[in-house]
């Protein structure tokens, strides 16, 4: 089963070249709704990257949260807005090399740090099955304080937009 | 009988079977997975050709009409005939339009209605792929298809195909919530995501639909199937008398055709997830388990055809007060009741849920207002 190991391998640098060159196409292409499809396929790139690390509820809920939800409010933003989908905008002004430089010298900065970074590897973590079942648990159990939190953020944030979005009385 | 319940099965064991005398594990491996695809990319298209002629036949007899009869008996070479009419017909791109976008957009509509038949189960062992989050990943990839009628609304640069395309966004984006609500029981109460193992769930004649909450759930889940695949009395985003076509005005040929083989595709996929989910799938006495499975999808898919045939479009107003004020409410309580029916022991349970249930279906319908368009007052200049 040696060739089968090596094709998904295959599969994940594939996968990985598609986002990042989706990535460089998300901020170069110059109208609007082309960028929104490319970040489309960032997002799903990275699903597939989720799915080669074995991990196909998150690359489930990451096509249907970002891909299927936000992703669609973006577009629909882009479509209501008046005519910002049919003009080709330029979408870099002339402070590339000051920024280049600024995100440069933070790369460098990052990049350092992962490397230092030692990566104790938990073997039981490795091997554990992180399905549905057993984040749901955590959440009701674990981790409840936060998840009642994060519930209550959420809730507020609905009421919050239902009053913005009523229409006047 | 044994043999026709897994023929499917024995097929590909004895495919897998002739190329393992000769070949390497691996390739074994491979093959085994192209011939999943395969069944499933011939079978997607087939039952596409076959559900335009049931549509157009059924719809003919509500009509009082025969419907197709002129090509093969009973017209049943009629979806060759279309095919050959597509496939020859000229394509036409606008000359404003946006060329690969508009290009891409019916390949892709076609992918996401092709991909969520690889979790549906067929019959015994016939799902090709038993995914543990299975029913996630059919809910996940059927919303894609919206970022293809919005590639095609977009780069159609025509009016009438942005006001449809816009139309088919604010439809799914709204009909989708309920429609993953009204899943939330079966999965609390088989605990699992598999579509298998919901099937096997159901074994024995013990199908949701037979509960309260199963009931109705079937009902929220399959009207909100109904508003994702934008059939009629949902079909706002292609409204003929109102917006020419919708999404796929600018479109000819085979193109047109793509998008009609999506849809019709995906609305079997609904058709069957909705047997799947709460019919019990492919469970049933005598005849083969695949057979049961097309019985009750077409079963599903004959509803379809009879809505169409029956009812008028929904305004915007009554199509969005539909889903937010009362298939939401609804689907939302119905979990409480799934939890209820789960808890209770055996006898109890069904009084208690069905009670709570047909107070929940009282209130709901009570407390969701009758929506009228306000009245509209004109100021006049003077």
């Amino acid at each position: 089963m040696d060739v089968l190991h090596n094709l998904a391998r295959l599969g994940f640098f594939a996968a990985t070249l598609v986002t990042l060159a989706a990535a460089v196409m998300v901020v170069t292409l110059r109208n609007i709704f082309h960028c929104a499809l490319a970040l489309i396929l960032v997002l799903l790139g990275v699903a597939a990257t989720y799915i080669s690390l074995k991990a196909e509820f998150f690359a489930v809920i990451q096509i249907l949260l970002y891909v299927g939800a936000i992703m669609t409010l973006v577009i629909f933003a882009i479509m209501l807005t008046s005519r910002i989908g049919d003009k080709t905008v330029l979408q870099n002004n002339r402070q590339g090399l000051m920024s280049f430089s600024l995100l440069a010298l933070f790369n460098a900065f990052f990049i350092g740090s992962v490397i230092k970074t030692s990566w104790h590897l938990n073997p039981a973590a490795m091997t554990a099955n992180v399905d549905a079942g057993v984040l749901g648990a955590a959440f009701m159990n674990e981790y409840v304080f936060p998840f009642e939190i994060i519930s209550v953020v959420l809730i507020v944030a609905l009421v919050g937009a239902i009053i913005l979005g009523r229409s006047d009385q | 009988m044994e043999t026709s319940e897994s023929i499917f099965v024995v097929i590909k064991k004895a495919i897998l079977g002739f190329f393992h005398g000769f070949l390497p594990d691996w390739t074994v491996v491979i093959i085994s997975i192209l011939i999943s695809v395969t069944a499933i990319v011939i079978f997607g298209p087939v039952t596409m050709m076959f559900l335009t002629w049931l549509e157009r036949k059924v719809v003919g007899r509500i009509q009082n009409r025969y419907g197709p009869n002129r090509a093969g008996i009973f017209g049943l070479l009629q979806p060759i005939a279309d095919g050959v009419k597509m496939l020859t017909k000229e394509d036409i791109v606008p000359r404003a339009a946006d060329k690969v976008t508009h290009f891409l957009a019916p390949v892709i509509v076609v992918i996401p209605a092709l991909l969520v038949f690889s979790v549906l189960p067929f019959g015994r062992g016939m799902a090709a792929v038993n995914l543990n989050v299975g029913l996630l990943f059919f809910l996940a990839v059927s919303t894609m298809s919206t970022i293809a009628i919005f590639m095609g609304s977009w780069g159609s640069r025509n009016k009438f195909s942005l006001l449809g395309g816009m139309r088919a966004v604010a439809q799914m984006v709204s009909y989708e919530i309920p429609m993953v609500m009204s899943v939330v029981p079966v999965i609390l109460v088989t605990g699992s995501l598999s579509m298998v193992s919901i099937v096997e769930a159901q074994l024995g004649g013990k199908w949701f639909v037979l509960t309260p909450w199963g009931f109705f759930g079937a009902i929220v889940f399959f009207l909100c199937g109904v508003a994702e695949v934008n059939r009629t009395p949902f079909d706002l985003p292609e409204g003929e008398s109102e917006i020419i076509a919708g999404f796929h005005t600018e479109y000819s040929g085979m193109k047109f055709a793509l998008f009609y083989m999506a849809e019709f595709m995906s609305a079997f996929a609904i058709a069957g997830l909705t047997a799947t989910l709460f019919f019990g799938g492919w469970d049933g006495p005598l005849l083969p388990s695949w057979l049961w499975f097309l019985v009750k999808s077409y079963a599903m898919i004959f509803i379809m055809i009879w809505f169409r045939g029956t009812l008028p479009r929904f305004r915007i107003d009554q199509l969005m007060g539909f889903a937010w004020k009362l298939l939401l409410p609804f689907a939302l309580l119905n979990i409480f009741v799934a939890a209820l029916w789960q808890m209770l022991p055996a006898p109890k349970n069904l009084i208690v849920s069905g009670i709570a249930e047909a107070v929940i279906l009282v209130i709901v319908f009570f407390a969701s207002r009758k929506d009228s368009p306000k009245k509209r007052t004109y100021v006049f200049a003077d």
